[in-house]
């Protein structure tokens, strides 16, 4: 079967079983592999992509779901080349370690950025609750989120 | 890394093409797939066999939406944790619901995860689950031969087992609206998001003057499947919501369950903390 659908702003073409995982079109056939498989099973958070605006595990989106959709990952986020507010603000203040959790973490935030809800502690948290990470202990994603959404109320 | 394999799967955009599929029989039950939050894993084929076939129903949008119709309120099948959510209609009639769907997974599961989902899973650690049953929901299912209802008491038949059809769909879930019901959540796990629960309970009863009528209790996660628990129901029945009250009740309860050892949590624990719950949910109804 033949899915066409937008990822990153370009319309792709994928030839592929439909059950195939959008992680797996994303990093093999479309050789995006910003996006990272941590478990494979929707515990872990690090394969999260925005279809249509909403932030989903890859690992658990059959590529037929994909259909005419729209798709966002982390390759997305740059602009010509330089970081977005929300990956400067990682940067910032050490969000980011061993970066496995990180381009998930970046596009749950992302979501949350773009819904708009009060960038309070408990509202950051309950957005990356479906995304772990080993090393941070999460206060510095946290404060990175709540960062960006200052800037972005600032601009 | 999982061992992935990637089943047939046919993607139909109407229930009548879906209808169609799920009739040919050429042998190979069909699982529908909705969000893919439970089938998905499942086809890594680490749990038990994988399915022989998908039938992926996301793109049926028949299956989605919540609306009231005669004294009732219908929810899709298909309805995600997050509309659910976002309903007004949910919120003015049945919040409890929204309340579960708010303890389930996070943010990527309730995108995804739909209520139609947890009903056909029937995990009895399903938390939308006891909050059905306390509310008398029915679920509609639907096939070639057309519609029928089952109340969701007897729909859960065995541990992962419902009274569906492999050549049928759920459809919608229909919750009848009662004036002054009261509906009340717990769900105890282990951390707040992504939990498997515990314990999970829905408590929901009339006022009448002082007592209570019409009391129903839901349980998940102490037995093979959901369950009512109709001896500690009968124990609150007519009751005020009193400590002697709550006392009873939550003794009912510890002798009425039978909850399993498991990786999460242990039979006594379970009946220990069913109990308790039950009793802080009446107490906190009770003013006392
Ligand atoms: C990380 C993670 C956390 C989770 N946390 C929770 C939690 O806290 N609480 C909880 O209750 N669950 C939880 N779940 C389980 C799951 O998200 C829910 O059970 C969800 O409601 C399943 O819905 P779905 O649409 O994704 O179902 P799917 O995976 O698509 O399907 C589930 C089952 O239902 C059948 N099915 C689905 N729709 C229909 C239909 N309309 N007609 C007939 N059959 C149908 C499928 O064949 C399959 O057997 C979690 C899952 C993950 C991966
Ligand atoms: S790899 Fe998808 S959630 Fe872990
Ligand atoms: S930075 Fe290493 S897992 Fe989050």
């Amino acid at each position: 079967m033949t899915f066409r659908f937008t990822v990153n702003g370009e319309p792709v073409e994928v030839k592929a079983n439909g059950s195939r995982r959008l992680l797996d079109v994303l990093r093999e056939d479309l050789a995006l592999t910003g996006t990272k498989e941590g478990c494979g099973e929707g515990e872990c958070g690090a394969c999260s992509v925005l279809i249509d605006g909403d932030v989903v595990d890859a690992c658990l989106v059959p590529v037929s779901q994909a259909q005419g959709t729209t798709v966002r990952t982390v390759e997305a986020l740059a602009i010509d080349g330089r970081l977005n507010e929300l990956q400067q603000a990682f940067l910032e203040t050490g969000g980011a370690q061993c970066g496995i959790c990180t381009p998930g973490m970046l596009m749950a935030g992302e979501a949350f950025l773009a819904g708009g809800a009060e960038p309070t502690d408990e509202n950051i948290r309950e957005a990356i609750a479906g995304n772990l990470c080993r090393c941070t202990g999460y206060t510095k994603i946290i404060e990175a989120i709540a960062l960006a959404a200052q800037r972005r109320t600032d601009a | 890394m999982p061992n992935f394999v990637e089943p047939p799967i046919e993607s139909p955009a109407s229930l009548e093409q879906a209808y169609g599929l799920l009739r040919d029989g050429d042998g190979r039950p069909w699982r529908p797939l909705a969000g893919g939050t439970d089938v998905m894993v499942q086809i890594t084929g680490e749990i038990g066999e994988p399915p022989a076939r998908l039938l992926d129903i996301w793109a049926i949008d028949e299956l989605r939406g919540i609306h009231v119709e005669d004294g009732a309120l219908l929810i899709g099948a298909l309805t995600t944790y997050t509309a659910i959510r976002r309903s007004d209609e949910v919120a003015g009639l049945v919040p409890v619901l929204a309340e579960a769907a708010a303890t389930i997974g996070a943010a990527q599961i309730q995108n995804r995860g739909t209520l139609g989902g947890n009903v056909v899973n029937a995990s009895p650690a399903g938390d939308t689950l006891p909050v059905l049953l306390a509310v008398d929901a029915e679920f509609v299912l639907g096939s070639s031969d057309g519609e029928r209802t089952v109340p969701a008491r007897s729909f859960w038949t065995g541990y992962r087992q419902t009274a569906r059809h492999d050549h049928e769909l759920l459809l919608r879930v229909r919750i009848p609206l009662l004036s002054g019901r009261e509906v009340r959540f717990r769900k105890v796990g282990t951390r707040r998001a992504q939990a498997i629960s515990k314990v999970v309970m829905a408590l929901s009863w009339r006022v009448d003057g002082d007592a209570w009528t019409d009391v129903r209790l839901g349980l998940g996660s102490i037995a093979a499947t959901p369950v009512r628990a109709p001896a500690t129901e009968a124990a609150l029945e007519g009751q005020a919501p009193t400590r002697e009250a709550a006392d009873a009740a939550a003794a009912a309860l510890s002798a009425e369950i039978h909850p399993i050892d498991d990786v999460r949590s242990t039979a006594d624990y379970r009946r220990a903390v069913a109990g308790r719950v039950l009793h802080r949910l009446i107490r906190d109804n009770g003013g006392w």
